[in-house]
């Protein structure tokens, strides 16, 4: 779960301490991108000029990166994004079952978030957690052997 | 020295860890309390004992009792029968899938008598976040062993020896890589451990670093040691938090006691390990696409000559291995490349983690020999399909292998044999689906995952894997037509070979082999418009409203 | 150099170590087919349509990127290499819209070719193609990403040339689209305007704005007096447009075609050019003497200032305030030739011919209204000239030469020197030395500013001060350059910069193919011109000296400042709203 999500000066502060941490590493991109999606639960246009400017690449490049990684997010997310394994061992166990569930509980689609700004919810594929297959992630948590019915009980633990 | 007369061991593999092991440790704390034991007995965190599906997982030494899904609530008998009277919990053992017995000490489980714990040799015996266990159980010794007594060739030549291949799935000569490496020109070298783990069904290298961290650590040294180089990154999918939370721990209390770092053991050799993490895309598990998103990109893979052992990370030479090769290096060390050729089969030594999941009784991690069969694996130690139904297909090496049915049940499973069946060993994966799923549902599911994971880069597999998607999903859908199959076929054949990397080279096999084996399943979408499994949900319901 | 010797389709061919497959086929007069191969920028290996079979390699090789090895034998038309060709080819166009007949490539399109010379007669795959709106956003190029084959030349001549990221691979798979980061359209980028992506694309998903329509208005309109002026680089490339040679020097043909066409005046942007070396000459001395800001750098190029305007606006002060030749023409054709021809300003409708595509911009950019109307109204690039010309059903090759009509289609060598990278360079030095050391230029050929080197630098004695100049050609070069001048390292005075390589001659506008060889034929072409012209020095043409005389009074004067020189507007680093 990321931090609570600062604003405005406090973004731009937040994104400086990251540059900084990485500052002078070989490879700082993706740390820094790591660090911003994890602070602020998404990489704001903001941050990513700034690592831009840090690192003297275009920022072409940065959000060309950004964009590739599923784990990147460019638009702000939920507090807990929700990401259900549509992989072939999930599949055969039933996730296409607890899919429905979570969408019908939630009242959104795959790529979307709920109004009251609690949880996105996305597909994803395999999570390497399949010996507990269907499995989902909440957050950094992992809930495994889901069945529809036990769907409520997960979400609840979310505030 | 504490002198403890019981352990409990409490596995927290993440898979375990869905069912809170912790409030199971806390609850022991409290009534080992209650009942005055805590000097007398220990309660350790492991890592995966490999019975994912039965966990929570407890067992306790010195018997080797193995109790399974237990819950809080059980540990109050466990600690007073168990421990105070010495009388086992036989509601709570774990049975014998045939006959339904409960077993006395873990080892006799058929599901352990047959394998062969050689990578998880520490995984759900030792606390994974204590170097000091790994060290009493002879960790770090073939480090200061090759440090001190052995020349980096004589390192490369015990791995050459040994026969150890790679274990990501491509299953080159880890030795013949060191050695490249060890030749090749360069002052700043690498050793990157490919811990980006996302073959479907694949799971082992997680667990391995969640139990076991050290191991992969000793191993980067020794490597580093062999080929010359002084600096090693593991890349790890970053949605692994407790791998990655044991790794970093682990790296820590390793430099704290000098084992990574500067002047390792007082020899002058210095080697140190940083973390990166992926960021969510299979492709990077490619090792020339990982080189690319640690260096700060997309994840693309690149041409090949130059070759990592030339030109890998940031352009030096790399020896770039899977955890699970990695993990095999200390064992190689202390006992001989001749132990290791020993194990398994003649073309591929050793031993191979499996990972079940899928419709099996036991899903979970698995050691055992190179050459054994997915009979007996599937059987004898999976414990068969639950609920009594029958086998259908299995696919071998995670998304990216092909389907085998009951006929090649019998083939000895290692590179080259399953290669010879039309699948491959890859990862190590082992999916099992019974009579209840549809073909092409199934096929649907693969064609998508290679669809969502295609880099772009490529034309054959950025547009062929939309369109192999397309003419499954059109199948699925009722729209497919008798033509599409030739059509499958002409793109499969070019798909294999035409691709820029192996993700476009496999992603047709497990359709084709699907195919190949379920022909009259696939015609009865196209042909008859039915699902004879009746998963295809606008196949089905058209029928119903026929 | 060792020396390989390979076997290609049973012919055996040896060539140089390290050469590709590709190449040493070409050697053995066998041309096997690309798609995101274009040489010297961008060779991936990742379109696969060049692939070939290597006996003992275990996939398809693409030759592109695989070096030759001693004893190889290689298949370039096997079956199994034919059917991955096909296939690939296929999957490619799955992915791209049946529109040829309507398209700005058509005839002109690499994808179309290939579907061509592999004989497509049938794609097989059927399902969901790609929807991209277009982006319009910009006068000057159209980004049409339907037709986008993902090959990357594009990005690759954006990075490599002009050290830019304007646009780049976004998301991934079947979803990756080469795009503006953040979303933003090329308006808002850091985008130059250059178009050297269009000169890179394949197929008609780059292309310029097409203004052709506003220009037959125009013309068709009986109140409007339609004048155009034609850049230095159009003479030596146009007539590739119209199945000509490469660097062709088609002069007469062009202005005999513009007639026509039904333009009311054929002039040359050569006065200008001829008449900003006065300007800027002036403006380089006064620096050197009275203490302006140095060095000074040339501003003709529209995607140079573009560029210097985002990406180092701290160094605006070194830019020389004069306007671009086509520029100062629109400014004075509604101004000094409307007084003299008697027209009313207002119904002056300025269309200019140029190689560039981010002339478009320049010519609507806000302050480039000096005469009290828009000074240029439409600009043209020599692409679409060509189909104007096409469309009248002008025969081209066999039209009369014709001359420019006066006073502002007199000109100099020097002014049609512009064209190439070095010219503008060379024609104010051609001017300076004459003006500060009062004597005559013997040798006007001052060749140490030529050549196609990203960077050149020379000194020029003028008596009471040795001059030093750097001419630099592509953005790229130009980074270097202006990143000297920042850390203070340069000690140049004079430093002329163009976008594209080889100076406007390779610009964005200018017919497909533009290539090295092409670049180079149309050089030898601007300075064949230059040697046969009769005045060979801006300060000589008599018609610049009579504009002084009646209207503008001195070089720096009023009026001068008043119509021919301009400021420049900082923008952001990334993004440019």
């Amino acid at each position: 779960m990321k931090e609570a999500a600062p604003a405005g000066c406090a973004i731009a502060d937040r994104v400086d301490q990251i540059i900084q941490k990485h500052a002078g590493r070989p490879g700082a991109l993706m740390p820094m991108l790591h660090d911003v999606q994890a602070a602020l639960g998404w990489i704001p246009e903001e941050a990513m000029d700034k690592i831009a400017e840090a690192l003297d690449i275009p920022a072409g490049k940065v959000y060309s990166t950004v964009t590739f990684y599923t784990l990147f997010s460019t638009r702000p997310t939920g507090k807990y994004i929700i990401r259900v394994c549509e992989s072939a061992p999930c599949h055969v166990e039933g996730a296409a079952a607890v899919m429905a569930e979570l969408e019908r509980q939630l009242g959104v689609k795959p790529g979307e978030t709920t109004s009251d700004g609690r949880f996105t919810l996305e597909y994803t594929s395999c999570i390497g957690i399949c010996g507990v297959a269907p499995a989902i992630m909440v957050g950094d948590q992992v809930h495994g052997n889901l069945k529809p019915d036990m769907i409520a009980g997960v979400l609840a633990q979310y505030e | 020295m504490e002198f403890v007369r019981a352990h409990v061991l409490v596995c927290h593999g993440t898979n375990c860890s869905l069912k809170g092991p912790a409030a199971i440790v806390r609850a022991f704390g409290d009534q080992l309390r209650e009942h005055g034991l805590e000097g007398e007995v220990r309660v350790v965190e492991t890592g995966c004992f490999g019975l994912c599906e039965q966990g929570p997982t407890v067992v306790i030494y010195p018997e080797g009792t193995l109790y399974t899904r237990v819950k809080p609530e059980d540990v109050a008998e466990i600690v007073t029968s168990h421990l105070l009277k010495g009388r086992p919990v036989e509601r709570l053992m774990y049975r014998e899938p045939v006959p339904q017995q409960p077993v006395q000490a873990f080892p006799e489980a058929q599901h352990f008598r047959k394998q062969t714990r050689v990578v998880l040799r520490n995984c759900g015996v030792i606390d994974p976040d204590s170097i000091e266990e790994y060290i009493a159980r002879g960790g770090y010794a073939q480090l200061g062993k090759a440090l001190t007594q052995m020349k980096p060739e004589e390192v490369v030549a015990v791995v050459r020896d040994s026969g150890l291949r790679g274990r990501g799935g491509a299953g080159f000569p880890t030795g013949l890589k060191w050695g490249f490496a060890a030749k090749a020109k360069g002052d700043t070298k690498y050793v990157v451990c490919n811990a980006d783990e996302g073959e479907p069904g694949t799971f082992k290298d997680r667990l391995i670093l969640e139990g076991d961290p050290h191991a992969v650590l000793e191993a980067m040294a020794i490597c580093g040691y062999a080929i010359g180089s002084h600096m090693g990154y593991i890349y790890i999918r970053g949605e692994y938090t407790q791998s990655i939370e044991r790794l970093g721990h682990a790296i820590e209390a390793a430099r704290n006691i000098g084992l990574l770092g500067s002047n390792i053991l007082g020899t002058g050799f210095d080697f140190d390990v940083e973390i990166r993490m992926g960021a969510g895309a299979y492709v990077c598990g490619e090792e020339t696409a990982l080189f690319e998103s640690l260096e700060g990109g997309r994840g693309e893979p690149r041409l090949k000559p130059p070759y990592p052992t030339d030109a890998g990370l940031f352009g030096q030479p790399t020896v770039i291995n899977n955890v699970e090769t990695l993990a095999n290096i200390p064992p190689i060390l202390e006992h001989g490349a001749e132990w290791y050729r020993g194990l398994g089969t003649a073309k591929t030594p050793g031993t191979k983690v499996f990972t079940l999941c899928g419709d099996v009784v036991n899903r979970g991690l698995i050691e055992v020999p190179m050459g054994m069969t997915l009979r007996e694996v599937l059987y004898d130690i999976g414990g068969g399909i639950p609920g009594g139904r029958t086998f259908k297909l299995a696919q071998t090496g995670g998304t990216s292998g092909g389907c085998i049915v009951d006929a090649q049940l019998d083939v000895p499973m290692d590179y080259d044999n399953l290669a010879a069946v039309g699948t491959a060993l890859g990862s190590g994966a082992l999916l099992i689906m019974d009579d209840t799923h549809c073909i092409v549902d199934i096929a649907k599911s693969f064609a998508k995952f290679f669809l969502h994971e295609s880099c772009g880069k490529c034309a054959p597999c950025r547009e062929g894997t939309k369109r192999l998607y397309d003419i499954v999903d059109g199948f699925s859908k009722g729209t497919g037509k008798m033509e599409d199959f030739a059509l499958l076929e002409r793109l499969a054949r070019v798909m294999y070979k035409a691709p820029f990397c192996a993700l476009g080279q496999t992603a047709p096999l497990p359709v084709m082999t699907t195919l190949q084996h379920f022909r009259e399943e696939y015609e009865a979408h196209v042909r008859d418009k039915t699902c004879p499994a009746g998963v295809c949900s606008a196949l089905v319901s058209d029928k119903k409203g026929a | 150099m060792g020396m390989v010797t390979l076997t290609i389709d049973g012919q055996k061919v040896t060539v140089p170590e390290g050469t590709t497959i590709l190449d040493a086929a070409r050697r053995a007069d066998i041309n096997i087919p690309t798609l995101c191969f274009l040489e010297g920028l961008n060779n991936p290996g990742s379109c696969r349509v060049c692939v070939v079979e290597v006996k003992g390699a275990r996939n398809l090789v693409a030759s592109c990127v695989s070096p030759v090895g001693k004893d190889m034998e290689v298949t370039t038309n096997s079956a199994a290499v034919r059917a991955a060709r096909r296939t690939t080819l296929e999957l490619i166009l799955s992915d791209h819209p049946y529109e040829c007949l309507t398209c700005v490539r058509n005839l002109n399109c690499e994808l179309q070719a290939l579907a061509e010379n592999m004989g497509i007669r049938n794609v097989r795959f059927e399902g969901e193609r790609s929807k991209h709106e277009p982006d319009n956003s910009s006068p000057s190029i159209v980004r049409d990403n339907e037709k986008c084959i993902v090959c990357r030349r594009c990005v690759a001549a954006c990075e490599k040339l002009q050290g830019l990221k304007v646009i780049a691979p976004l998301e991934r798979g079947f979803d990756t689209v080469i795009a503006p980061p953040f979303g933003v359209d090329l308006m808002h980028a850091d985008c130059t305007f250059c178009g050297q992506c269009v000169l890179a694309c394949p197929t008609g998903a780059l292309h310029e704005k097409d203004d052709t329509g506003r220009v037959w208005e125009a013309l068709a309109d009986p109140k409007k007096h339609v004048v155009v002026q034609t850049a230095p680089a159009t003479r030596v490339a146009v007539g590739e447009a119209l199945g000509m040679a490469p660097g062709s020097v088609v002069t007469g043909k062009m202005v005999a075609a513009l007639r026509r066409l039904g333009f009311d005046k054929v002039f040359d942007t050569d006065f200008t050019a001829d008449l900003t070396i006065l300007e800027e000459g002036h403006e380089l001395l006064q620096r050197l003497t009275k203490g302006g800001t140095l060095p000074m750098i040339t501003s003709c190029s529209p995607g140079w200032i573009k560029y210097i305007e985002h990406q180092f606006p701290t160094l605006l002060e070194h830019l020389s305030t004069c306007k671009s030749p086509q520029q100062m023409f629109g400014a004075l054709a509604k101004t000094y030739y409307a007084e003299k021809a008697g027209v009313d300003p207002a119904d002056i409708y300025v269309v200019s011919i140029m190689p560039c595509t981010a002339k478009k911009f320049e010519a609507a950019r806000d302050e480039m209204d000096s005469s009290g109307h828009q000074d240029v109204d439409v600009v043209l690039t020599t692409r679409e000239l060509g189909r104007m010309i096409r469309e009248a059903g002008i025969d081209f090759a066999n039209l009369p030469e014709e001359d420019y009509d006066a006073p502002f289609g007199i000109t100099t060598g020097a002014g049609v020197i512009f064209g190439a990278t070095g010219g503008v360079m060379e024609a104010a030095l051609r001017t300076v030395y004459e003006v500060v050391t009062g004597k005559t230029l013997e040798n006007v050929n001052l060749t140490s500013v030529r050549g196609m080197e990203g960077i050149r630098e020379a000194s020029v004695d003028l008596g009471s001060v040795t001059v030093k100049v750097a001419v630099a050609h592509t953005l790229g070069n130009a980074k270097k350059v202006l990143e000297m001048i920042a850390k203070g390292e340069a000690d140049w005075h004079f430093v002329e910069v163009m976008s594209c390589p080889g100076g406007c001659l390779g610009g964005g506008g200018q017919p497909i193919p533009t290539n090295d060889e092409v670049r180079k034929a149309r050089a030898a072409g601007i300075y064949s011109a230059d040697e046969r012209s009769t005045i060979r020095k801006s300060h000589e043409n008599p018609a610049v000296q009579a504009l002084y005389k009646e209207f503008l009074g001195e070089p720096l004067g009023h009026k001068s400042h008043e119509l021919l020189h301009t400021h420049y507007v900082p923008r952001g680093k990334y993004r440019d709203i």
